[in-house]
């Protein structure tokens, strides 16, 4: 579209393209808004982003450096009558905090890599602050309060451990599947070189999400029909971490069916308890307020079933209290078997592909484990680990990208690396030859973007805010977001409403297309063309301000973050 | 408002459908009148299979165009090289797969693929598997599929161990699929037979009976692999006891032994001159190549079963040259071979005896578990246990239940005869729909254990009073039975069956509910019929009893027929043997 055919004229600016933002955005110009859609960054879905390497070491050169306070430039002169002026915070970087990389493979003499200049500086660094060949940098964050509300995140590309003895030669298995399966022989170890070098075919997430195959993004891409934009794959096992062991979590039919691990009596009473779950009862409802702990210790489970309901199914921790519990397990049910053996969905080349599937439509085996780690000591807190292999398109053949995630008690690095050092042989770690060893990683603090509520800030009522990433697994808090900014905006329209049948649209007719440039046939692909239109216009009578606002107030944030109840 | 997707009206759209409907089914019926006459004149050409190709393709359930189609092809493969033929079938397997993605449920497809995959130059069974694992990856219970693949295994011959593995995949993924648990049933005494000396199964066999017949334990699996098996089907139904396939399939591993084929009576009646032969299971004697020898001399004999009604009887009967065994001071020998199965039974009529039979004292094992197990002892005692375990856990389930039943018959039916009942009455209970069912089997178990106690007590009475029997089954083993009292239960009716009781003198049937005594039908010996408080209700109700000679004793009382009008001497005119009526 040429400059001079981009239309001057509003119904909506949307600042950002996270999910939410992305998901408004769609939502108005399906029901006809003019929306203009804008975001600051070189990149798309901000928090929700997706990195190739390169791209993930430009982000976190970014963060790392000081980012000169932007002069305030004065429009006040472009104001016309009855309009005002509100600042957007200048910088984002105060969601992200405690970021330390570590690179643990070889570097190889290549001098000239663009991306050079990045690594050496993280290695000297880090010799300051440790002892191996890694970095550590911790940015500035604005309010210091805010550290403790914050999600941990890391990505650790590894590769696999490069000789497991007694593998099963099993060509589907996860490589953190309890028998340490390993079927291709001893392999080089990937230099930090190679990685830079295949840079591009990582799709590194800011965030690690998995859909809920019922949950309210699955629902939405399906409704809206814009699922047809990206690829879908059934995450392939649910795993936990267990007295040293990743063992395998039996959850749907089949999976309890064939396991191992449980005794038949056990098989039963897990199948009951989850048949007994789906419908609340007198019973939970005694329960109420207590720890949902307790109440699976009543129901008379054995140890194990206790570990694999608490830990993996409802992701609780020991003190949830058990409507909390109940209402996870419950969500968690009833997405298993929608589209396989586990309830979650993956997006093929990574999450940062949602948020675009609400904008451009861009042309668009794979084996995903999911392990949850409880607390590895008191006071620890409860890490969840999503692996995901080369089939998904986040990473290169013979690596792995993992990414473990957690409520923050201390910084990311603090948090996580015990469970790495468990979990993966890295310089740090004894006794895991067995284990794959990892070749870079990335830590780094993200705050909740689930406290930011549009009530904490005072703004004229046409301005809404939509939140950055929450640490729950699922979407939901940013569709529910969504929705409600949608319908504060547009109170009388169909949030997402179905796509109408190719066949029933008319495309003879010209009254009543005037903003529409394109030709009839494109009539559904317009209404996404819309939302991706990039003009320099101010925004006028509803302006949507993006923001990373710090969580208020902890116990809210805490509370928020756990994961997704059922609507 | 702009830029809004314009969407046509409902009464528009309908108009539109409704047009386009007429416009297809008038092509449609075009092109399948073309596609008949075409057939008429006998033409096989191109054109002919291209119709019936777009005709198929809307509708693939057409099964005269496929019959004409296959015609077609059969032509052309007269006409045509073998590598032209090869290219024509191959196309032909497109086109099916694309008349299957319509509908992957149609019989006219799978079998014209069936068809065209047998006549296939060089077929491509590598493809075709994987056809059908496509297809049950869809749906795992599509039985055309599994049909043709049944097919595609046959033909290409597919190793058994594979295929094997095939089926723990499919089962690995639903278990609550029957199709492959049957499959599973039919590989693995193929793969895993029985070794050929049986480690003797609990059931001594019979000194006199040859040893089992190679196909009576062709269905077995051996022991090792079986225990795997009940490990597996355990995992099943404790995973989920509610589905009926994985206990479908215990019960079959659980076995199913068939009773070796035998006369299992001989018996013989001097005043009727009459000779009644039991066998182990219903025959047609008139043409099994029964022979009866007397004394050394086959007899010309006419066999006929107990009731007009049966073809095939467990029990059939015949009367001897008049004066040949009537002399009271005479011995006689009888012979009575069963030349197909190459067996016989001798019975001796000593002098002085009315009567005489011969027959194996009976154990439990073989008049009735049969019907389950063959097992050993041991294993079905473990077996019982863990599903008893299950029970514990869920009370109410009636699969678990019942296979509680069936293992406590298996093991000891006189023993758990208790346990048995509370068992039947809870199942009535939880599983009401089917509460007819469970009486009638309730019913069997009970005659079962009658029948074994008076065995024990090597006695001609057969009594099974206020047992809440709903049923008779088991009579062909009540053959020599004098006496029998089946007082205080619910029965409806005395069923063709009861003629099979020969020897039959007293029959006690007070405070049922029967309506219907066609059973009762020539009995020869019956001099007693007691049916207080029934439901007979009309005289030609009691026209079978005419058929009993010997009738003396009649008791009607409580029975709306006694109400009737001149009831009396009605009876007098049909029953002129009784002389002791009660009314």
């Amino acid at each position: 579209m040429a400059a001079e055919d981009l239309p001057s004229e509003f119904d909506v600016v949307i600042l950002g393209t996270g999910l939410a933002e992305s998901v408004v955005a769609a939502a108005c110009s399906r029901v006809g808004q003019r929306v203009l859609h804008v975001d600051r960054r070189s990149y798309y879905a901000a928090n929700w982003a997706s990195f190739t390497f390169n791209g993930l070491l430009t982000w976190i050169q970014q963060h790392q450096e000081e980012s000169p306070p932007e002069e305030a430039q004065d429009w006040s002169s472009l104001l016309e009558e009855g309009e005002e002026l509100i600042y957007l915070s200048s910088s984002d970087s105060a969601s992200i905090s405690n970021l330390q990389v570590f690179c643990y493979t070889s570097e190889e003499d290549e001098e000239e890599e663009a991306q050079r200049p990045d690594a050496p500086n993280t290695t000297e660094e880090e010799s300051e602050a440790a002892d191996e060949d890694a970095v550590k940098e911790t940015s500035e964050t604005e309010s210091s309060d805010s550290k403790d509300e914050e999600t941990n995140q890391e990505a650790a590309e590894e590769q696999q451990a490069t000789q497991a003895e007694g593998e099963e030669p099993e060509a589907d298995q996860p490589h953190l599947s309890p028998a340490a399966s390993q079927s291709e022989p001893t392999r080089k170890k990937i230099s930090y070189a190679q990685l830079v070098k295949e840079g591009r075919r990582f799709n590194i997430d800011l965030v690690s999400k998995l859909m809920y195959s019922r949950g309210s993004l699955v629902d939405l891409l399906i409704k809206s029909n814009v699922s047809r934009y990206a690829e879908f794959k059934n995450v392939t096992r649910i795993l936990t971490y267990r007295h040293g062991n990743v063992e395998q979590v039996p959850c749907s039919r089949a999976d309890v069916f064939a396991s191992r691990q449980l005794s038949v009596v056990e098989k039963r009473k897990l199948m009951r308890f989850l048949t007994s779950c789906v419908e609340e009862t007198e019973e939970h409802q005694a329960y109420n307020g207590r720890p949902y702990l307790e109440f699976l210790c009543d129901q008379q489970l054995s140890d194990n079933l206790q570990h694999f309901l608490l830990h993996s199914i409802a992701m609780a921790t020991e003190d949830t209290p058990t409507e909390e519990g109940l209402a996870s397990t419950r969500h968690f049910l009833r997405c298993l078997g929608r589209y396989g053996n586990t309830p979650f969905l993956f997006p093929v080349y990574g999450l940062g592909e949602i948020p675009q599937c609400f904008s451009p439509p861009l042309p668009v085996s794979l084996q995903v484990s999911m392990v949850t780690v409880p607390p590895i000591a008191a006071g620890r807190p409860a890490v969840r680990m999503v692996e995901l292999s080369p089939s998904t398109m986040t990473c290169i053949p013979g690596t792995y990208l993992v990414h473990l995630t957690c409520q923050s008690v201390g910084s990311a690095y603090e948090d996580l690396s015990p469970v790495v050092t468990r979990m993966f042989r890295t310089p740090e770690s004894h006794d895991r030859e067995n284990c794959p060893s990892v070749l870079w990683c990335l830590y780094f603090n993200m705050a909740d973007g689930s406290g930011a509520e549009p009530e904490d800030h005072d703004l004229p009522s046409n301005v809404f805010v939509c939140s950055g990433p929450d640490a729950g697994l699922g979407h939901d808090h940013a569709i529910r977001q969504a929705e409600s900014i949608f319908q504060k905006i547009l109170p009388e329209e169909d949030f997402c409403p179905p796509a109408p049948n190719p066949e029933d649209i008319i495309y003879d007719g010209d009254n009543g297309s005037s903003s529409t440039a394109g030709g009839e046939e494109e009539a559904q692909e317009e209404a996404q063309e819309e939302a991706q239109e990039e003009a320099q216009e101010e925004a006028r009578e509803e302006a949507q301000e993006e923001a990373r606002e710090e969580p208020q107030e902890e116990k809210e944030v805490l509370e928020e973050a756990s994961p997704p109840a059922e609507e | 408002m702009h830029g809004r997707v314009k969407i046509k009206s409902t009464a528009q759209q309908e108009e539109e459908k409704r047009k386009e409907r007429e416009k297809k089914l008038k092509i449609y019926v075009a092109a399948r009148d073309a596609c008949f006459s075409k057939r008429n004149e006998g033409v096989w050409d191109d054109e002919a299979l291209q119709l019936t190709q777009q005709l198929l393709s809307s509708n693939p359930d057409f099964a005269t165009l496929w019959n004409y189609r296959r015609e077609i092809l059969m032509h052309l493969e007269t006409v045509k090289d073998e590598d032209e033929v090869q290219k024509i079938y191959e196309a032909e397997l497109s086109f099916l797969e694309s008349c299957l993605k319509v509908n992957p449920k149609s019989y006219g497809s799978w079998h014209h693929r069936g068809w065209v995959s047998a006549r296939l130059p060089r077929p491509d069974w590598a493809r075709e598997l994987s056809l059908c694992d496509r297809c049950l990856s869809l749906d795992d219970r599509n039985f055309h599929c599994w049909d043709y693949r049944r097919m595609v295994v046959k033909m290409s011959g597919v190793p058994v161990d594979q295929e094997l593995a095939f089926t723990d995949r499919l089962i690995g993924s639903n278990f609550s699929n029957y199709s492959s648990w049957h499959y599973r049933s039919t590989l693995l005494p193929l793969l895993h037979p029985e070794s050929p000396e049986p480690p003797s199964p609990c059931r001594e066999p019979p000194q006199t009976s040859p040893p089992p017949s190679p196909q009576t334990h062709s269905h077995r699996v051996c022991e090792e692999q079986l225990l795997k098996e009940y490990e597996l089907v355990q995992n099943a139904f404790f995973t989920d006891p509610n589905d009926q396939s994985a206990w479908f399939y215990y019960r079959w591993l659980l076995g199913r032994a068939e009773r070796e084929e035998m006369i299992s009576c001989v018996y013989v009646s001097r005043d009727e001159e009459r000779v009644a032969v039991a066998f182990s299971r219903p025959v047609n004697a008139q043409s099994v190549g029964l022979l009866l020898v007397l004394d050394g001399q086959p007899q010309r004999v006419e066999w006929r079963s107990v009731h007009p009604r049966f073809k095939h009887s467990p029990v059939w009967i015949c009367d001897l040259p008049p004066g040949t065994i009537n002399d009271i001071s005479n011995e006689h020998n009888l012979t009575v071979h069963w030349t197909e199965k190459h067996t016989h039974r001798d019975c001796a009529l000593y002098t002085g005896r009315a009567e005489s039979w011969c027959r194996d004292s009976a154990t439990d094992q073989e008049l009735f578990r049969s019907e389950l197990s063959v097992e050993k002892t041991s294993v079905l005692q473990s077996e019982l246990q863990s599903v008893n375990q299950l029970q514990e856990l869920e009370p109410l389930n009636k699969w678990c239940l019942l296979t509680i039943i069936l293992l406590m018959r298996a093991l000891d039916p006189l023993g758990y005869e208790k346990e048995t009942l509370a068992h039947f009455q809870t199942l009535k209970e939880v599983d009401s729909m089917r509460s007819a069912y469970y009486s009638d089997l309730c019913s069997k178990f009970m005659i079962e254990n009658t029948i074994l106690k008076m065995e024990y007590a090597e006695v001609r009475v057969f009594s099974i009073s206020d047992k809440n029997l709903t049923t008779l089954c088991h009579l062909d083993q009540l053959l020599l039975v004098t006496h029998i009292n089946l007082s205080s239960n619910q029965l409806q009716q005395l069923p063709p069956q009861f003629a099979m009781l020969q020897c039959l003198e007293v029959l006690e049937a007070d405070n049922n509910s029967i309506e219907n005594l066609e059973g009762v039908y020539h009995l020869p010996k019956l001099e007693e019929v007691l049916l207080k408080n029934n439901k007979i209700s009309t005289l030609a109700d009691l026209q079978p009893l005419a058929s009993c000679p010997k009738l003396k004793r009649l008791d009607l009382r409580g029975n709306p027929v006694a109400q009737t009008l001149n009831v009396e001497s009605e009876l007098a005119e049909l029953l002129p043997s009784v002389t002791d009526l009660l009314l």
